[in-house]
């Protein structure tokens, strides 16, 4: 993986053969954003911690992006090669419910409540022919 | 000292290519105040917004420089709503007793492209896309479906009523009233919702002229009374539009907080209107904002819309003019459009999709990302 790196730092433990969702824990109360911020949303406090925040989680809800998006969309796709794919909001242990993309694309493969974990994907590659990735979850493996 | 519209004034929602926004607006504008029976050198103030047809305060090229205070108001898909609020404040705190209210716009063809600097988030957001307010409405509905029974059916009859009302509204852009299964074989957008399930971005204006209700006999033999206007946004937990992630708690929405506070402000409850206009962005919105705003429990609209509650001919006729969905979304507009269907109604004057009975109490509701959310309570 080495001519691999995330397209945003700071999302993700990297590089990790386990990958893991990085967020912040609020000093003061305790409560958790994503990606990581330096002050809380909850309690308007100032100081926070980043912290790791695990692999796995709960489907919370889904959608499927059907049609490829324009413009920010940024990916090696063409209309002709787009594949899609399912977003959803998934919720991971410390009850956190992070935006996502999914893997499972189909209403079939896709419920509220399904047992998710975290992947890393190939979003497109940079001018010197970096591979850029990012998150997703997939259903998990049993 | 309450607060009087004595003028309405439309230019039909949809497409016009030999218009500019700002033109769309003029014509509104100057619609308003014939209906009032006044010129622009009567205005002492004019709060106006538009997001694509240009800064609204350059109006006065059109309608003329008088001198005037005009404030551009810029607040999401809550312009329009938010627009009223300040013409509001502005006749009840005594400093003006007539002025203007006016929004329009002309969006690009598809659908809206947000930056996510804008939105305070980074790039990678919107390059993995993410950034796409259908994907949150459908995550919303398809989770409050979940929570709530709601059915599929129930999203399809919601957008059959809309273009039905829409048939009987000679403004609205989309005329022609859809049957079921036209909608059910529409193409997906994003499931639950299809095509037919979303409004569009489009173009168009409106404007209000508002004064001093004890001067309103003035102008109008029917002035309608803005009760309560009131304006919130989300509070912590709310889930949201463009949020890479949300709290463990849901918290309730603006809508139901602005909601709460407008009926307290005006003394009556839910009970009491007659006619209701819910920003209906998508169908799932108009199932959840009628909830949200008090009138059914969560998980009623079921039977609500299976009964025909909402129908024109309901107990609680909701969107009568075919709301979003038919007329489409001119953001700096929308929520003024609103305004002036539930005039017409309070007028009597809304022609074939009037409703019976000669409502008294009219509601509207706008809704704007990301968590804004206004209402207006509005009698004869």
């Amino acid at each position: 993986m080495s001519e691999a790196q995330p397209l945003h730092e700071g999302l993700f433990t990297w590089p990790s053969e386990q990958p893991e969702l990085l967020g912040s824990r609020c000093d003061s109360c305790g409560e958790h954003a994503f990606p990581a911020q330096n002050s809380c949303r909850n309690c308007t406090g100032a100081n926070t911690t980043v912290v790791p925040m695990g692999r796995e989680g709960v489907l919370w809800t889904w959608t499927i992006q059907s049609f490829m998006p324009k413009d920010p969309y940024r990916t090696d796709e063409t209309p002709e090669t787009f594949t899609p794919y399912g977003v959803g909001y998934v919720e991971l242990a410390n009850g956190l419910r992070v935006e996502s993309r999914l893997r499972e694309n189909t209403p079939e493969t896709l419920s509220i409540g399904m047992p998710m974990e975290l992947e890393l994907i190939p979003v497109r590659s940079n001018e010197e022919g970096v591979q850029l990735i990012t998150f997703q979850f997939k259903a998990k493996e049993s | 000292m309450d607060v009087a519209i004595v003028g309405v004034g439309l230019h039909p929602f949809g497409r016009s290519p030999s218009l500019s926004g700002l033109e769309q607006g003029a014509i509104a504008a100057r619609a308003a105040m014939a209906d009032a029976g006044v010129d622009f050198k009567r205005m002492q103030f004019a709060f106006g917004g538009s997001q694509d047809g240009g800064n609204a305060d350059s109006l006065v090229n059109l309608l003329g420089l008088t001198g005037l205070q005009f404030t551009n108001i810029w607040n999401g898909c809550a312009t329009g709503g938010s627009s009223l609020n300040a013409a509001y404040s502005a006749i009840k705190s005594g400093q003006y007793d007539m002025g203007l209210v006016v929004g329009f716009d002309k969006h690009p063809r598809g659908a809206f492209n947000p930056k996510p600097k804008e939105w305070g988030l980074d790039d990678w957001y919107g390059e993995t896309g993410l950034m796409l307010t259908t994907q949150f409405f459908a995550m919303k509905i398809q989770r409050y479906m979940h929570d709530h029974g709601i059915s599929k059916e129930t999203l399809v009859s919601v957008a059959e009523k809309a273009f039905r009302n829409g048939s009987r509204t000679p403004t609205a852009w989309r005329r022609t009233a859809l049957s079921r299964e036209e909608i059910e074989q529409a193409a997906m957008v994003s499931e639950p919702l299809n095509k037919y399930m979303f409004c569009s971005p489009a173009e168009g204006g409106c404007a209000l002229v508002v004064c001093r209700a004890d001067i309103a006999h003035q102008f109008t033999t029917q002035p309608i009374i803005l009760k309560t206007a009131v304006v919130r946004s989300r509070n912590y937990g709310s889930f949201e539009v463009f949020a890479p992630s949300q709290a463990p708690e849901v918290a309730q929405s603006p809508t139901v907080t602005a909601s709460k506070a407008a009926f307290e402000l005006a003394g009556i409850g839910p009970e009491d209107v007659d006619v209701a206009q819910l920003q209906d962005t998508e169908v799932g919105a108009e199932i959840m904002h009628m909830a949200e705003n008090g009138f059914c429990q969560h998980g009623e609209q079921e039977k609500w819309i299976a009964e025909g509650h909402t129908e024109i001919t309901g107990k609680l006729p909701v969107n009568t003019d075919g709301g979003c969905l038919a007329n489409g979304e001119p953001v700096g507009a929308s929520g003024l459009r609103q305004v002036y269907e539930v005039c017409l109604q309070l007028r009597g004057t809304a022609g074939e999709r009037q409703v019976p009975n000669q409502p008294k109490v009219c509601y509207t509701h706008f809704y704007g990302a990301p968590g804004i959310s206004g209402v207006n309570i509005l009698t004869r």
